[in-house]
């Protein structure tokens, strides 16, 4: 592989374009009109060969202006036949954009003739060959591609930066928007011109996947990572212009290891973009498991404590006030996964202390075993007296709600109980230290 | 030009009449699918599997043709296309599943970069040396010109195997379809026909690939449904009409594309089924444009014809006439269909109402006015009278009582039920008065003990009253 100024300028031309398409997806992305974007890139088509037939020219600005006029009779057809058709949104953009673009296949054809507008440039783009086409500014040799895309870029920026309160409001709540006097509808077509805009600026140079691609893929991307609008946006950008790095990074090497030479890159830009969604989908979603495993494990730690804290308890309710063994523990416990590390976490903790024969509670582990003592055994006369279970059953329950009774509940409990001395089982109940309301 | 017109027209070439048959099944077939898959509210996932569709397509080549030199064989492509759908799909699935993004999202994602690989895999393979992979971008416009006899019977038999599939699993589709919920508490196995519809689904994608290509086969699931549902309500009719409409634009395209070689035969089916479309939107009996339109023109002429009649009346009774004891319970006692005035000079409405004083009675334009008063007249309900007046005939003052009271009685309700100032009353009457069916009108006379016959005086000043008087 050998870099040379030629990829430089691929990748910027690809990075210009990216981030121009991913500016704008933002705001499809919130809106949940990703599929318009596509709808809308298919349908600038026939814009564009008509343009073309009418005027007989290929230059720029023909060609914006045909797919603006096309974009905005997408976006009011979709529209039309939501309302006036009561199709739904999904089939309407199906209907509308399938036609346009069969029609614009057509109209495509026929201007083939006269023209190397086909099809297949359309779609694939050619962003390998954009550096040769050049124009001398400052007395450099910019791509058109470059300049092209660049201005659409800064027009978009632009856009974003003047209606950044509008499209915010308008795109979470067009309700409200209304309600503050700002044309939600007005906000709706001015965003679709644009998208049709710079599906245009794309073409040439990136074709019309890589524009689907970028429109989508790096917002819903920063969408995953953030919940910020603002940071949202940067973020898509810095990752749209990453993807086309990659992209073409990895359309120069990657086929060489299948023993190809290279491969489209505007594809490959593509491809990138969706390889970068998939890790930070994958790293999200591990990271997500991660922390509620932590938070299971910590509160199967707490637990496995708790009833340790419970047994010594009892025992020493027995009247057996001599230090406890592990194994003695663990046998003593329904769960007794755990039980050493419980143990350490316990005399951490200083709730229990080591003897030369086991373990003991200490007055602070003490404490910590009424309060959840006096839970368990309220829990069980609420179930018996009020819930009428028997005290069998009663037992099973208290052994799992204890440890989720705070300090509020358990003194509800106890007023709703009446303040009970013994449990079910005719067991004591200890008196907390928050059984504050006791008569 | 026009010996190639008459062959396609009698079908006189074999393989013509095969490609067209076949593409007429897959039509058929996917104008099914999509009825249920449009239901589903799922129309666009057939576009990101299409488009999900074409990194198999170039992977089966390729490796074909690295293994025996020639990956051409539509079967084995299709099997490609069928298992990267599978994959595509369970993208969507996944993505879906494990983060926060909505459907629309994932459809595009899937959609793109699926896209893009397959791109990138046929920019390898045009650069192979063996096997000619330039057939392959045929698969992403459609091109029924190249078709294999083989190829076209191939589509024609599984199109016909997801006709009889849907046929089969109709009740089980429509449940689904309808209420899932219900479906699952009655015991069906909802995903398993969720499973179903989608193999179908992602069959249909498939075979379509060479005849419509990845991008417009989404057309042929959604556009023949959604013409259908301007045609009737009911299922069964919807199906029907949409395999028609499908199988139509695939057989007319496939022929037209016979005739036009260089034009695209994806664009051209799809442009047919466009143009069906675009007719049901228009003309068709259950919701088409023109029949709403010309309903809402019937119920506006109603509209008209009732206030105009409310008006007459109004004036009348606001006029030195309604002074007289016997105006509001004048008696009907002409029969309804007697034309003629003035045989009874007790009559209230012998002198008229100049068209002026109804013309101040409401804020309407002159012309509006006029056609209003001649449709009514047309209908018998109203009689001109020398010197730019009119008056109500019986028919006419039958309707205008009714009117009328219906006018009194909401309002009344309004006053006394829903406690609105009375001067706040008039329009929202003006506009319920020509809705209140005889169960309504029961309702109120309930509600409103004292008025159980007759009508109610106005609860508030009439307009043109002074005017008249």
């Amino acid at each position: 592989m050998q870099w040379m100024a030629l990829d430089t300028w691929i990748v910027v031309v690809g990075a210009l374009c990216a981030m121009s398409c991913a500016l704008l997806g933002n705001y499809l992305v919130l809106r949940r009109m990703s599929m318009m974007g596509d709808a809308i890139s298919h349908a600038v088509l026939p814009g564009l060969a008509a343009a073309y037939l009418l005027t007989g020219s290929r230059d720029s600005v023909t060609m914006f202006a045909g797919a603006a006029v096309v974009g905005v009779l997408t976006a009011l057809l979709v529209q039309g036949l939501y309302r006036l058709g009561r199709l739904e949104e999904g089939a309407a953009m199906g209907v509308v954009f399938t036609s346009l673009f069969a029609l614009g296949l057509i109209l495509l054809r026929q201007a083939a003739d006269h023209v190397d507008l086909d099809p297949g440039c359309v779609l694939y783009g050619a962003v390998e060959l954009s550096p040769l086409d050049t124009i001398r500014l400052w007395g450099w040799d910019v791509p058109r591609a470059a300049i092209v895309n660049g201005a659409t870029l800064a027009c978009n920026a632009l856009f974003v930066l003047l209606f950044y309160k509008e499209l915010r409001l308008s795109s979470f709540d067009p309700a409200l928007a209304t309600a503050l006097g700002i044309n939600a509808q007005v906000m709706h077509y001015l965003l679709m011109t644009l998208v049709a805009a710079t599906a245009v600026a794309a073409f040439e140079s990136v074709g019309s996947i890589l524009v689907i691609a970028m429109l989508i893929v790096p917002p819903a991307t920063a969408y995953l990572l953030t919940r910020r609008l603002g940071v949202m946006i940067g973020l898509s950008l810095v990752l749209a212009a990453l993807s086309a790095l990659l992209g073409h990074l990895s359309a120069i090497t990657v086929p060489g290891w299948f023993g190809f030479s290279d491969t489209s890159t505007a594809a490959m830009m593509a491809v990138a973009a969706g390889a970068i969604f998939s890790v930070a989908c994958f790293a999200k979603s591990c990271y997500a498991w991660g922390r509620r495993g932590i938070e299971r494990m910590s509160f199967s730690l707490r637990s496995v404590g708790e009833d340790v804290l419970a047994a010594l308890y009892r025992r020493r309710e027995a009247g057996d006030e001599a230090p406890v063994s592990a194994g003695a523990l663990r046998a003593a416990l329904a769960r007794p996964g755990w039980t050493a590390l419980a143990l350490w976490d316990l005399a951490r903790r200083r709730a229990v202390t080591r003897l030369p024969g086991g373990y003991a509670l200490t007055p602070a582990g003490l404490r910590q075993a009424e309060e959840l003592v006096r839970s368990h055994r309220l829990w069980e006369t609420f179930l018996v007296n009020i819930a009428g279970q028997s005290p069998a059953d009663a037992h099973g329950s208290a052994m799992r709600v204890e440890h989720v009774i705070d300090a509020a509940m358990q003194s509800e409990l106890a007023r709703q109980t009446g303040f009970p001395e013994l449990d079910p089982h005719a067991k004591p109940i200890p008196r907390g230290s928050s059984s504050g309301g006791e008569p | 030009m026009g010996d190639s017109l008459t062959r396609l027209l009698f079908l006189s070439d074999y393989n013509t009449r095969v490609v067209v048959a076949g593409t007429l099944l897959f039509g058929a077939g996917a104008g099914l699918v999509g009825t249920f898959l449009l239901l589903r509210r799922r129309a666009l996932l057939t576009d990101a599997l299409a488009h999900a569709t074409l990194p198999g397509i170039v992977l089966a080549f390729m490796l074909f043709a690295a293994l025996e030199g020639g990956g051409k064989r539509l079967p084995i492509l299709l099997v490609g296309a069928a298992l990267s759908a599978l994959v595509g799909m369970l993208a969507v699935v996944l993505i879906r599943r494990f983060s926060r993004l909505a459907d629309d999202a994932a459809l595009g994602i899937v959609l793109s970069v699926f896209f893009g690989l397959g791109m990138a895999l046929l920019g390898m393979a045009t650069r192979m040396e063996t096997g000619h992979a330039a057939g392959l971008s045929s698969f992403i416009y459609g091109k029924t010109a190249s078709m294999l006899l083989f190829d076209a019977v191939l589509i024609g038999v599984v199109a016909l195997a997801v006709v009889l599939g849907c046929l089969l699993l109709y009740k089980e589709f429509t449940l689904l379809c309808f209420d899932s919920d219900y479906a699952a508490a009655q015991g069906w196995p909802v995903l398993l026909l969720d499973i179903l519809l989608m193999f179908l689904v992602v069959t249909v994608t498939v075979i379509g690939l060479s005849a419509v290509g990845l991008i417009l086969v989404v057309a042929m699931l959604v556009i023949p449904p959604s013409a259908a549902r301007f045609w009737t309500h009911r299922l069964s009719r919807t199906l029907m009409i949409s395999a028609a409409v499908g199988a139509l634009s695939g057989g007319l395209g496939a022929g037209a594309s016979a005739l036009a070689q260089d034009l695209p035969a994806g664009a051209i089916i799809v442009l047919v089924a466009a143009a069906l479309f675009g007719f049901s939107l228009l003309f068709g009996t259950e919701r088409g444009l023109v029949k709403r339109a010309r309903e809402a023109a019937r119920l506006r002429r109603r509209i008209e014809e009732q206030h105009l009649l409310r008006a007459v009346y109004e004036l009348l009774e606001g006029g030195k006439l309604g002074s007289a004891p016997n105006f509001p319970d004048y008696p009907l006692m002409f029969p309804p269909s007697t034309p003629k005035l003035g045989a009874d000079p007790n009559f209230p409405g012998q002198e008229g109402v100049p068209i002026s004083a109804l013309l101040e009675a409401r804020s309407w334009h002159p012309r509006q006015l006029r056609r209003a008063m001649r449709r009514a007249t047309g209908r018998g309900l109203i009689a001109v009278l020398p010197g730019d007046a009119c008056t109500l005939t019986t028919e006419g003052w039958n309707e205008a009582r009714r009117v009328v009271r219906n006018h009194r009685l909401w309002e009344l309700f309004l006053i006394t039920h829903a406690d609105i100032a009375p001067a706040q009353v008039d329009r929202d009457a003006d506009r319920i008065e020509h809705v209140l069916d005889p169960d309504m009108i029961r309702k109120l006379e309930a509600l409103l003990p004292a008025q159980t016959a007759g009508i109610p005086a106005s609860a508030h000043e009439l307009a043109g009253r002074g005017g008249a008087s």
